[in-house]
């Protein structure tokens, strides 16, 4: 009945942490192999990953959840400002008090289900946002955005280093993680696999299984013995964690920080990785933040005249409307790409690439013989 | 039968819903150990009766008492955590589990109580869980597809996964709101053989049915209601000659 659950789960782990430690090889042939991409694939795979526990598990869409990240990455900042460079100290701040704001959020937000929780972490994050620009700007710095400066008081380093001319960097000890080089990517790609194995154990559990429970039908689960609201703010909370350590992560590889960390677009770009990859898989919503950040890569920097040479072979009275219809969907205008392409997905394939990748499978699962690699993954659209 | 411990104590309730009197001065005692079925026409606040029971409404006046102690203002969850479980008329299960998970998580209740926060053991390690589970599956004749998505059965097989699901919490007091509708004569046999199989051993049932066959089958005593009123309560011999009853309900179906 179940062809022991704790070796597949472990298989997958193992996978997934070798796909994603041999990043710099792999990425190779489709020239994504430099870290700060890299790191950003991480990034936002840690994010969306943490999306997902709500949204996926429990179907709550919060709209609000660059909130978190932008409360990570200034708390990590400001660590930096005021005790050390060091980025555990940073990546801590950043968790606990994304957690602390998804416990207040997430308390008053959850007292309303459907579009209306939506509406209302939508609501908050615009009212975080807002403040970060107005009442909020001596700890924020408003429009400029928080970045390190010389005089700041650093106590921690103070104590046990010289300070050198010019900013310091970011360091995990010896390592220099905010230089760009592999050191940041593969501080990022650690925590990724951290955050996967996490996310893994609530699949699994008890917890995890109440959540989609919960999901499927909340009021069975109030008549059932269940106090459903401990439950999905346990999930809000964990969920906000995740986003408060993306933000912490995408401060301790560059330290500096702007409110638009924080506005409500950032909290749809998750929405739609999530949905993108495949809501309520593991796997799938780091798959749709490595798309959408790598297809942002490259297509936001295509311009008419990259096209232009694409195009090149044709006559000009082709290639001129072909060349201005395509800018369209390019450089600055690939928010344009990305929507054509989430309508697709939304229409022809519900359940994202993972259920994509499940279809061709199945396809070739039909000839006998080669069944040995589904188990693994498969348990995630069965349950 | 007098003799026996009163667990349910319907105590003088009323509930009215814009005009229309649902609920009036409705006072029901219900022994453990008994099946106590409820009966009456459409409209006549059976089901109203066991919502005010469980929490699902409040009513106007009056009180519901389960074992010494008064439900009525408590949560629908610490209701159930104090031993009554309701299955409900359209069936209400997990439509997106598999139908294993949909008794599962009942039995975490029973088992966790209303919250715990258990992320790092894996499901497929409690087998207490999951072989209680599988148990009630079995009985309720449902074992053979424990791993099909519950969405997908039929409205028969829903009903008997529910009742699983009320089962494997070892309820104190199961309310049953008409289990057997949209059965086959087959499968209903076999939900009756099932609901006798527990009678007694400590579990209290209270029955509201539509189908006279399951409920002389099955009642130890009868209750009419009719335009929200009990018109008849006793021993279902008394109530089947009741010419009263007879009028209001039973001329009527048969």
């Amino acid at each position: 009945m179940f062809n022991n659950p704790a070796r597949n789960d472990w298989l997958l782990l193992a996978g997934f942490s070798a796909v994603v430690l041999c990043l710099p090889v792999l990425l190779e042939p489709i020239g994504a192999a430099y870290p700060a991409l890299m790191q950003k694939f991480c990034i936002f795979g840690i994010f969306a990953i943490g999306f997902n526990i709500l949204f996926g598990l429990t179907g709550y869409l919060s709209f609000g959840h660059a909130a978190f990240l932008g409360v990570g990455s200034y708390a990590a900042v400001w660590s930096f400002k005021l005790f050390t460079m060091n980025a555990i100290p940073a990546i801590v701040m950043a968790v606990f008090f994304a957690a602390l704001f998804a416990v207040v959020i997430g308390y008053v937000s959850l007292k309303r289900s459907g579009i209306y929780f939506s509406i209302l972490t939508l609501a908050f994050a615009q009212m975080c946002y807002n403040l970060v620009y107005s009442v909020l700007t001596p700890l924020t710095n408003g429009e400029t955005g928080l970045q390190l400066s010389l005089q700041d008081p650093r106590v921690i380093d103070a104590m046990f280093i010289e300070p050198a001319a010019g900013l310091p960097r970011v360091n995990l000890f010896a390592l220099n993680i905010s230089g760009g080089g592999y050191a940041g990517f593969y501080l990022c790609a650690v925590m990724l696999i951290i955050c996967f194995f996490i996310a893994m154990c609530i699949f699994r559990s008890p917890f995890g299984m109440m959540l989609r429970a919960i999901k499927s039908n909340q009021t069975r689960m109030r008549y059932t013995g269940f106090n459903t609201r401990p439950y999905l703010l346990a999930a809000f909370v964990i969920s906000g964690m995740y986003a408060g350590l993306a933000g912490g992560l995408m401060a301790v590889t560059d330290p500096l920080v702007g409110a638009e960390r924080m506005q409500w677009t950032a909290s749809g770009e998750v929405v739609l990785m999530t949905i993108l990859g495949g809501a309520g898989t593991l796997v799938g919503p780091v798959l749709g933040a490595a798309v959408i950040k790598y297809c942002e890569n490259i297509f936001s920097s295509f311009s008419p005249g990259t096209l232009h040479g694409a195009f090149g072979f044709l006559p000009d009275a082709i290639e001129d409307p072909i060349v201005s219809f395509l800018s369209l969907f390019v450089g600055d205008g690939w928010n344009l790409t990305l929507g054509v392409v989430f309508m697709l997905i939304v229409i022809f394939l519900p359940g994202g690439i993972m259920e994509g990748l499940r279809r061709i499978r199945m396809m070739f699962n039909r000839r006998p013989g080669n069944g040995r690699k589904i188990p693994a993954t498969q348990t995630q659209p069965a349950e | 039968m007098s003799t026996r411990n009163v667990v349910l104590h319907v105590a003088d309730v009323h509930k009215r819903f814009a005009g229309l009197h649902a609920l009036a001065d409705i006072d029901l005692q219900v022994e453990e150990g008994t099946i106590h079925a409820i009966i009456g026409p459409n409209g006549a606040g059976k089901s109203t009766l066991l919502n005010v029971c469980i929490g699902r409404l409040a009513p106007d006046s009056g009180a519901v008492v389960f074992d010494g102690q008064v439900i009525t203002g408590k949560q629908p969850h610490e209701i159930n955590q104090m031993g009554v479980v309701r299955v409900f008329q359209t069936p209400e299960i997990f439509p997106d589990l598999s139908l294993l998970h949909n008794v599962m998580v009942p039995a975490f209740a029973k088992r966790d109580g209303p919250f715990r926060l258990n992320a790092f053991q894996p499901v497929w390690r409690r087998t207490d869980i999951r072989d209680e589970a599988m148990h009630w599956l079995e009985d309720v004749g449902l074992a053979t597809q424990s791993h099909a998505i519950a969405g997908s059965l039929s409205r028969g097989d829903k009903r008997r996964l529910e009742l699983a699901m009320g089962l494997v919490q070892k309820p104190r007091l199961l309310l049953l709101d008409e289990p057997t509708a949209g059965m086959s004569r087959h499968d209903t046999n076999s939900t009756i053989d099932l609901l006798k199989k527990f009678k007694g051993r400590g579990m209290t049932k209270v029955i509201i049915e539509h189908d006279m066959h399951v409920v002389f089958s099955l009642a130890d005593r009868i209750t009419v209601l009719a335009q929200g009123r009990i018109i008849a309560d006793g021993p279902p011999d008394e109530v089947r000659g009741n010419p009263k009853v007879q009028e209001a309900y039973l001329g009527g179906v048969h």
